[in-house]
């Protein structure tokens, strides 16, 4: 590789950044200090750019914004070319290019926060702060729905600090920049911060909580999620010992017998997946846990995560076992902090008790978890996008075939999950298949217009109707919003809430979002919204998304102006090959809820 | 001397209910030009692996949930291909109508022809339709940058990067709507790895990036390709031996191209063959 570097130079804080994610340089041609050994050095070639995105995150992590001497010296540390660099940094929303305050609030704008105020909010931060892009600016969902409107302030600092506000208050967040800057400096190091100022309890985001007769969210509110002992005295790690017991082969037979689908939205049989990466012949295998939940309306894997860390743990361990995966990459989105907290906790306390790291519970079985943040980007959640991502290049989606069971990661046979479908391999394994699919659990993210927002925890099989009796609706309920931004509204409270009863209703469950939107709500409005964060979040890689979306946007702000037929045919024929022609579920999937709202909703009648 | 590649098993694939053998391995674009259909390209290039990113070719796959890029997509043994269902068109014509509403085709070879075919109307999308337009990127005696026309199809990325050049001195940056092709901070090429090959230039396929000499000479109006004649050379300037496509304008060299079906060289030249011509 024949790559030419800049002249700028990283200021000395970039370079402590990123030294201390990537270790001090090892010469002169990394950056380093120039020494004589250096004019007789045989250039080695490691592949160390899966730490481009690690790199990126310590830089606009410590200083608040990547310059061109750190990009340029990230470069040389890891033999990456300056413009493919620049490139991956321009992806993420997270990061920024050009200079900013240290402290910036992300003020969610969407699905569930709009139907709660979400405009207002953002209106009156406006007012106090300055048009958005310094030190505010606009989100996509925060994945705090339940306690909307959202907001989370990310400061940058060693460490870096983050705060949210939820329910948020314009006055408390407008106060807030100038205290924090001028507050006193926060501990470096020490003891593990568990907790994220301005979190709520558990019971806030699952109102279940406590309740008899759990199984997904049975610990939530019950247990310290930072004690491995607690998680220990619930029942912890009785799934790997009954894996280690059944064997490799054996679990997966436990996997596919239980019938458990994926939990992430494309709803594909587990089990299967299991089957086909473990017989594949290439080696290594990786385990990725799709931890990038960025779906709007969606925050189940964040309950999760927060309340059970050492639930996942232990749920990729048996994956990992399962499949033959050495190593296993939680790929998280970058504003979770409170989950990256627990998990990285988690991590550590159960590598250093022998649960993760070589010959796990003395059975001769090595494996590993890497816990990877990222940046500010939905579509690195799409299977591919995430292997894109933790390889250090673009988060852009990857044609298929080949699917990632055959090549994934690194381009080796790959096992995707996301974090609730790997949380409900616990019960399988400790009741056995047949208890398990007897009662198969399933979680809902409600938000909107109910009294008790939250995560709940149903048996597959209950209707829209029971859901809702749980969550107790507000005001006058005029359509329910299934599946996301990707899914479609619906009226019908008697759909059965399983895969085929929500397909047979021209719906889909995809993450489990069930957002009530009551009269008040301006579904024009919301339509618009739902298009902007498609436009918004395309990787810009295929013709009919990156511009089929830009597209719908400007066909919807004439339609909430004026209703014409023109723009309803072209709406049509630019969603239909959207679905076509897109490379992945993103585009496929743009044009879904729009339709059901003009088809079902009637909006632009 | 090119190396004789092993025996490759035949399989059989239905294009539009007609029958035909291609190697294991081949695209389902392989399959159509075997069978004699003529699927629009615009991003596939035939010396690099395709991005299959514009999504002008596809084609309807019995069975599939959704359109398949018929220039990557492997043909199977046995796999049923549509080129000209009514699904397939429609896709074609959207595509189509997308690319000409927001980027400069007019120097994009054919595609004016596949807009007439495909009764592709970009002006439906209305006169406030979001574009890419922008100056163009004059920064270098030797090529322009005219990113106005870009239909991002990554060619010159690909070519300037892992798969030909190995200089990456561009990529994608930004995302969506905004993405753009850009060197690192957007700094001008002189101050970029660019080392003047002009591959990239030989790849794009809607004249984004285009010669400077072509680019005055369109100013001007003086660029006319009804008078211009080709004539495949030698290089002379080291002992590789490429082959030099000359573009000869009222006895003035205007453009160097390469030819793609050379077994060494597969179109690619250096900064001297190239753009080296003002001694001729
Ligand atoms: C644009 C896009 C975003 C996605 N985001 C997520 C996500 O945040 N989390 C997730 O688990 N799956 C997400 N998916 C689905 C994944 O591609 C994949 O199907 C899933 O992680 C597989 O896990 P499962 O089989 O356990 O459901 C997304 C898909 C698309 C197309
Ligand atoms: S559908 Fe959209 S997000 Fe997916 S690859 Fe195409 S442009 Fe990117
Ligand atoms: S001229 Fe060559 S080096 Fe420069 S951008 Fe094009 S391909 Fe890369
Ligand atoms: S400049 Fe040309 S080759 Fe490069 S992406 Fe744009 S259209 Fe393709
Ligand atoms: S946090 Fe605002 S919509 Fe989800």
């Amino acid at each position: 590789m024949d790559i030419r570097f800049r002249d700028a130079e990283p200021s000395e804080e970039e370079r402590a950044a990123v030294d201390a994610v990537l270790g001090p340089p090892a010469s002169g041609w990394e950056g380093g200090a120039r020494s004589a050994a250096d004019l007789r050095f045989a250039a080695r070639s490691e592949p160390r750019r899966d730490l481009l995105l690690p790199a990126l995150h310590a830089v606009n992590d410590r200083v608040g914004w990547i310059s061109e001497g750190a990009l340029d010296y990230v470069c040389r540390r890891l033999t990456v070319p300056p413009a493919e660099a620049y490139g991956v940094a321009t992806f993420y929303s997270l990061f920024s290019l050009s200079p900013r305050p240290k402290r910036v609030l992300h003020v969610c704008t969407d699905l569930a926060c709009q139907a709660k105020g979400g405009q207002r909010l953002r209106d009156q931060v406006e007012q106090r702060l300055g048009p958005p892009g310094g030190s505010w600016q606009e989100s996509p969902c925060l994945g705090l729905c339940e306690r909307a409107p959202a907001a989370l302030a990310l400061e940058a600092g060693r460490p870096p600090r983050a705060e949210v506000y939820a329910p948020a208050d314009a006055d408390e967040m407008a106060r807030t920049p100038a205290d924090a800057v001028a507050g006193a400096p926060s501990p470096d190091g020490g003891g593990p911060h568990l907790d994220v100022p301005g979190d709520a309890p558990a019971v806030a985001a699952v109102p279940q909580a406590g309740q008899d007769g759990l199984v997904l969210l049975r610990r939530a509110g019950r247990v310290d999620p930072g004690s491995l002992d607690d998680y220990r005295a619930t029942g912890g790690y009785l799934a790997l010992r009954r894996a280690f017991e059944l064997g490799p082969a054996g679990v997966i037979r436990e996997v596919l017998d239980s019938g458990l689908v994926g939990r992430g939205g494309a709803a594909f049989p587990t089990g299967r997946k299991w089957d086909a990466t473990a017989r594949q012949p290439d080696h290594p295998h990786y385990l990725v846990c799709n931890a990038d939940e960025s779906e709007p309306g969606t925050f189940k894997d964040r309950v999760l995560m927060e309340n059970d860390p050492y639930a996942l743990v232990e749920a990729m361990t048996v994956a990992a076992y399962a499949t033959g995966c050495p190593k296993g990459y939680l790929y998280l989105r970058g504003e979770y902090p409170r989950a990256a907290a627990r998990l990285r906790h988690a991590i550590a306390t159960a590598r250093a008790r022998g649960l993760l790291g070589t010959d796990i519970l003395g059975k001769g079985f090595s494996f590993d978890i890497e816990l990877r943040l990222g940046a500010g980007a939905y579509l690195c959640g799409e299977e591919t996008a995430i292997f894109n991502s933790i390889e250090g290049y673009r988060g852009e989606p990857r044609s298929k075939p080949p699917f990632p069971v055959e090549k994934g990661l690194f381009g080796k046979p790959t096992v995707v999950n996301n974090v609730e479908t790997l949380v409900n391999v616990l019960p399988i394994l400790e009741r056995g298949a047949p208890v398990y699919a007897e009662a198969e659990p399933k979680l809902f993210c409600v938000s909107g217009a109910v009294e008790r927002p939250g995560v709940y925890e149903l048996t597959f099989g209950a209707t829209l109707r029971e859901l809702l009796e749980l969550a107790g609706t507000t005001g006058t309920p005029r359509a329910v919003l299934l599946g996301g931004a990707a899914g479609a509204f619906v009226t019908d409270l008697d759909i059965p809430l399983t895969f085929e009863g929500t397909r047979n209703a021209g719906a889909t469950l995809g993450s489990g979002v069930v957002l009530v939107l009551d009269d008040t709500v301006d579904l024009k409005r919301l339509i618009l919204r739902i298009a902007a964060f498609f436009r918004d979040e395309s990787c810009g890689q295929c013709v009919p998304c990156r511009v089929g979306t830009v597209r719908q946007e400007e066909a919807l702000h004439r339609l909430s102006r004026r209703v014409s037929h023109e723009d309803l045919l072209l709406l049509r024929e630019v969603g239909r090959t959207m679905r076509d022609a897109s490379i992945c579920g993103l585009g496929q999937t743009a044009w879904n809820a729009v339709e059901s709202a003009i088809d079902r909703l009637g909006v632009y009648e | 001397m090119i190396p004789l590649q092993p025996p490759r098993r035949l399989i059989d694939v239905q294009i539009d209910g007609e029958t035909v053998r291609v190697p294991e391995g081949a695209t389902i674009l392989d399959a159509c030009r075997a069978a004699g259909k003529d699927v629009p390209t615009l991003c596939y290039g035939d010396t690099l692996t395709p991005k299959n990113a514009c999504r002008v070719c596809v084609v309807e796959v019995e069975g599939a949930r959704t359109l398949a890029p018929a220039c990557s997509r492997k043909a199977e043994a046995g796999m049923k291909v549509g080129t000209g269902t009514e699904r397939a068109r429609h896709s074609r014509k959207v595509v189509l109508e997308l690319l000409g509403s927001s980027v400069d085709l007019s120097t994009t070879p054919r595609a004016a022809e596949w807009t007439a075919e495909y009764g592709a109307d970009p002006a439906r999308f209305g006169a406030d339709a979001a574009t890419v337009a922008q100056p163009a990127k004059v920064d270098n005696d030797l090529y322009v940058r005219d990113y106005s026309k870009c239909i991002l199809c990554y060619k010159c990325v690909d070519a300037c990067g892992d798969q030909w050049q190995n200089t990456f001195a561009i990529a994608v940056a930004g995302r969506g709507f905004d993405a753009t092709i850009s060197t690192e901070f957007d700094a001008p090429l002189t101050d970029s790895a660019c080392v003047y090959c002009g591959n990239c230039v030989e790849v794009c396929p809607t004249g984004a990036l285009s010669f400077r000499t072509e680019f005055d000479m369109r100013a001007e109006g003086t660029w006319d390709e009804s008078r211009q004649s080709e004539t495949t050379t030698v290089c002379s300037y080291c002992g590789v031996g490429c082959n030099l496509t000359l573009h000869v304008q009222d006895n003035k060299i205007v453009k160097v191209t390469s030819p793609h079906d050379n077994p060494v060289t597969k179109g690619n030249l250096c900064v001297k063959g190239r753009f080296g011509y003002g001694y001729v």
